[in-house]
């Protein structure tokens, strides 16, 4: 594919590969210096002489120390953890049913049925929090993990409905039909044969809707209020900033280990998550 | 057992009426091709069979049991798809060994019936391997073996050769014959090729509009067609067709047109008089047309034109233009024929069909 | 017609073995959708509805209130923040579709082609998406700061400024670097949507065109681009919604100062809210961005179905 000259090669795929990889990664490698630089050197004027801002001699662990001694940084991975992954099985299950229905089953209203999630899919969490906290406080869910658990759903079933629906559209008719005349019921059709074939999709949109909740963060700002029910995007924010006064070592191993969780989970399903975020425009 | 009977079955989608008051008795062992154009009904009369269509009137009954409302999973029938649908996640094993899992069948019983299964289908070394690792010959015998594996009353089959490559497709075909000869399970099988009708079926259902044409044995379709649809469907290559008027002459019918003059058999003169002044289709079959020779009298050959020689080894397909209308004849592989010949064309006078122009029914 | 004569009497139906409510399509239809109709119910559609009964009271936290009509409507109406927010929303949202749209064209193009190291490449240019977008808000923040701003550092070493630049405390500053940094969550997802459509066309099609004599620009907007075009649609719609209700990026970048010139819908609803306890003027600001969020959905669904009918 790449032709022409050599030079060509470098003005026009090189040099803007590149700029686009620094542009786009340069915030993590900054994050990762300032998690691992000591105090001093992070707090020195950035005209100061004989300064290199881009690499330190002197590696500390003082911040992650900090974070996980004296905040309840672990106590909010966990929550985050906890909260992400029920939340994730509970917009899966409601998620991969609704898009079999919506998808393969033919009953009236099915056609505005699949309209109105889709357009709750679209509809963002900044739209409704403010009703949405009276209600969890009427409900006493208020500063629970249930309060996150029970809204995510919200966002998250929309999406893995829309999804799966357009997993379960490709999976031929005959498939069901034949398990059906095999002898199982619609139920144990779905059960047994459309849903392990859908697994590749399943998987995308778990691991789209983890990241999803693991990174949301007006409810969990709103909902929560004590330092230890609270999720890594919200402790962080709000824990480790006094007033004005920034601790951006701890702050920044604090976004460093945060996101880590996050970036395993995708490393390991990279072709789903891609292929789950594809899907989750085309349908 | 496995007596099929469907009686005023008819399906309706929305507005369209899809199978039109369907009547058909399906004996014990029997294998029974629906056959017509895509579109015709045929597969839909199988889905109401198999349970996967609702019956909008009429009812189905197997085995004297009216199923109607009986869900597919009772009806004690076993399907074969046109793209196999063989489970993808699951192994040929279990491919074959889920509709017995499903019927909570002892796992002995399973294996036992999977072998057995595998045996005759000659698919024993695959049974460890997926679907996807199977060619197209393989997949279409798992298919098979998932279906005789449940000794079902019936086996469904929806155009399940057509996938296959042509070569391929002659040999299941006459794997699927011995099968049924050994097994004697009552069969349903859909096809849009009428050779494998012809050759499948004990008995052919001809299927157009959601209408049924004719039942018969093939034989039967082919020497006496119903109506011009049939005779037009069944044989190949297709029979010619050519409007005349019925000319009544010396006590001697003719059936005339601007290129065409042919005396009506003995046999025929009476059930065709009363049609005298009047058009009817004739029909000629390519094979029943031959170049004539002195030995044939002359009300039973008629002048043509030779436009295409198409030479096949066994016979040559003459296409030629007989008036204002082309025909094809099937002649002898030693005849010499060119583009522009004018050559004449005998008839056996035995062979020759008729039909109203206006009902297309047989006369 | 022929028609064979049926011999067999027809014996009643039995009435079936088990009464299966699940072999009917409706009811299975209905009962899989239960737990996501009552879901959604409880937390999007009531909400929706409680949000404007809150709109159309002085409700406080804490405070249940009493009917007003309009009048939080009318207050915010007459509020000159809210108006900034107004304009700096419309404003954020143009100005990074635009950049987005085209940056992200541009290297799903360069990821289209071969080379090696693509799929690694690939991966780690999603990053910025999936990363928990308030931690790396925070590294832009840490890069942005005052005093200590890495990019004042590079600007001055590179000779083009003297000074320093107070990148947030200046409100057209801060725009823009709130601006970049939506950008550059955004490209990725631009990019790896785009990628994804222009790998489903043909290389055929450009090889034809090719040989029809057609130049690489000409290509792409004859060919590449038309057929492109579905996708780019349907993934601009979904980013201006997201970018029209983005609270998290203002939030930590400037928490919508100095001096409030920063706001965007989102966060002044927030502080309206939530920081000051006006529930129901909170509720008035963020429901006032559903009449253009209603009619970028049914943009979007008419532009589907469109599709779909082709």
């Amino acid at each position: 594919m790449i032709e022409g000259a050599r030079w060509r090669r470098w003005v026009f795929f090189y040099l803007p590969m590149a700029m686009f990889l620094v542009f786009l990664l340069f915030p993590f490698y900054w994050m990762i210096i300032t998690s691992f630089r000591p105090d001093g050197e992070l707090y020195r004027p950035w005209n100061s002489v004989n300064y290199n801002p881009f690499w330190t001699t002197r590696p500390t662990l003082e911040h992650v120390r900090y974070l996980f001694e004296e905040t309840l940084f672990s106590q909010w991975l966990w929550n985050t953890t906890f909260i992400a992954l029920v939340s994730t099985v509970i917009s899966l299950v409601c998620g991969v049913f609704a898009g079999y229905a919506l998808s393969r089953l033919s009953f009236p209203f099915a056609g505005s049925l699949g309209t109105g999630i889709f357009i709750t899919y679209l509809v963002p969490q900044t739209l409704l929090f403010i009703p949405l906290a009276e209600i969890i406080r009427n409900y006493k869910l208020g500063d629970t993990p249930w309060s996150l658990i029970l809204t995510y759903p919200t966002f998250l079933i929309p999406f893995c409905t829309w999804l799966m629906m357009g997993y379960f559209k490709a999976i031929p008719r005959e498939l069901e039909e034949c398990a059906r005349i095999d002898g199982a019921s619609r139920w144990k059709a779905m059960l047994y044969i459309i849903i392990p074939v859908a697994i590749p999709g399943i998987l995308s949109a778990g691991i789209f809707a983890f990241t999803l909740s693991w990174n949301e963060f007006i409810y969990a700002l709103v909902f929560l209020s004590s330092p230890e029910q609270k999720t890594v995007p919200v402790g962080v924010t709000s824990e480790l900033i006094r007033g004005d006064v920034f601790f951006w070592g701890p702050l920044m191993a604090g976004a460093l280990l945060g996101s880590v969780p996050v970036a395993i989970a995708y490393s390991f399903f990279v072709e789903h998550y891609v292929s789950g975020l594809t899907g989750s425009v085309k349908g | 057992m496995g007596q099929v009977v469907l009686r005023n079955v008819n399906k309706f989608y929305d507005s369209v009426h899809a199978v039109k008051d369907v009547n058909l008795q399906i004996r014990d062992k029997e294998f029974v091709v629906f056959v017509g154009p895509s579109g015709c009904g045929k597969t839909t009369t199988l889905r109401m069979i198999a349970g996967l269509e609702a019956i909008s009137s009429g009812d189905v009954s197997i085995d004297g049991q009216v199923v109607n409302n009986l869900p597919p999973m009772d009806r004690d029938i076993a399907m074969v798809f046109q793209n196999y649908a063989l489970y993808p996640h699951m192994s040929v094993y279990d491919n074959m060994a889920f509709g017995l899992k499903m019927r909570k069948f002892a796992r002995r019983e399973i294996a036992k019936r999977v072998q057995e299964a595998a045996d005759i289908l000659d698919i024993g070394d695959y049974l460890k391997r997926k679907p996807r690792q199977l060619s197209g010959g393989q997949r279409q015998r798992v298919a098979l073996g998932r279906a005789i594996v449940r000794h079902p009353r019936v086996f469904l089959f929806d155009e399940p050769l057509s996938n296959l490559d042509a070569k391929l497709r002659v040999q299941m075909r006459v794997e699927l014959k011995k099968l049924h000869q050994r097994l004697g399970t009552t069969a349903v099988y859909v096809t849009h090729d009428q050779v494998e009708a012809m050759t499948l079926g004990d008995r052919v259902v001809v299927m157009r509009d959601g209408v049924v044409q004719q039942v018969g044995e093939p034989l039967d379709l082919y020497n006496s067609p119903a109506n011009r649809f049939v005779a037009g469907f069944i044989g190949s290559p297709a029979m010619n067709f050519a409007t005349v008027t019925m000319m009544d002459g010396n006590g001697r019918l003719t059936a005339k047109n601007a290129g065409l003059e042919l005396e009506v058999p003995q046999s025929q003169i009476e059930r065709l008089r009363r049609h005298v002044g009047r058009e009817v289709t004739i029909g000629i079959r390519p094979e029943n047309l031959h170049v004539a020779t002195n030995s044939d009298p002359a009300g039973f050959t008629f002048p043509s034109k030779v436009e295409v020689v198409e030479q096949l080894g066994s016979e040559i397909l003459l296409d030629v233009r007989v008036g204002a209308d082309t025909m094809v004849a099937a002649v002898d592989p030693t005849i010499r024929a060119r583009v522009a010949d004018q050559i004449n064309l005998a008839v056996n006078p035995a062979r020759l069909h008729f039909f109203d122009a206006q009902t297309e029914l047989a006369l | 017609m022929a028609v064979q004569a049926i011999e067999t009497t027809f014996g009643e139906a039995p009435p079936p073995r088990r009464q299966r409510l699940l072999e009917d399509e409706r009811w299975l239809a209905f009962m899989l959708l239960v737990p996501t109709m009552v879901l959604l119910g409880m937390f999007i559609a009531y909400p929706f509805a409680r949000g404007i009964l809150l709109s159309v009271t002085n409700s406080r936290v804490g405070v249940p209130g009493q009917f007003v009509g309009l009048a939080n409507y009318y207050k915010i109406w007459n509020d000159t923040i809210f108006r900034t927010a107004v304009y700096n929303t419309f404003l954020y949202t143009a100005v990074t579709t635009v950049f987005k749209l085209g940056l992200g064209l541009w290297l799903a193009m360069l990821l289209n082609r071969d080379f090696r190291g693509k799929a690694f490449t690939r991966a780690f240019i999603l990053l910025p998406f999936i990363i928990p977008t308030v931690l790396s808000t925070f590294a832009w923040k840490w890069m942005f700061d005052p005093t200590f701003s890495v990019l004042n550092w590079v600007l001055y070493h590179l000779g083009l400024i003297t000074g320093r630049i107070n990148w947030l405390g200046d409100p057209d500053l801060a725009m823009i670097s709130i601006i970049v940094v939506n950008i550059w969550r955004g490209v990725p997802f631009f990019a790896i949507s785009l990628l994804a459509g222009l790998q489903t066309i043909s290389p055929e099609l450009n090889e034809a065109a090719a040989i029809d004599g057609a130049k690489p620009w000409q290509r792409f907007w004859h060919v590449t681009w038309p057929l492109l075009l579905p996708v780019t649609m349907v993934v601009v719609l979904f980013s201006v919604i997201q970018t029209f209700a983005d609270f998290q990026i203002v939030y930590v970048m400037t928490g919508g100062g100095p001096a409030n010139a920063t706001h965007l819908f989102a966060t002044y609803a927030y502080q309206i809210g939530v920081g000051t306890g006006l529930l129901s003027e909170g509720a008035a600001i963020s429901l006032a961005m559903f009449p253009i969020l209603f009619l970028v959905v049914i943009i979007q669904l008419l532009y589907i179905r469109r599709v779909e009918v082709r």
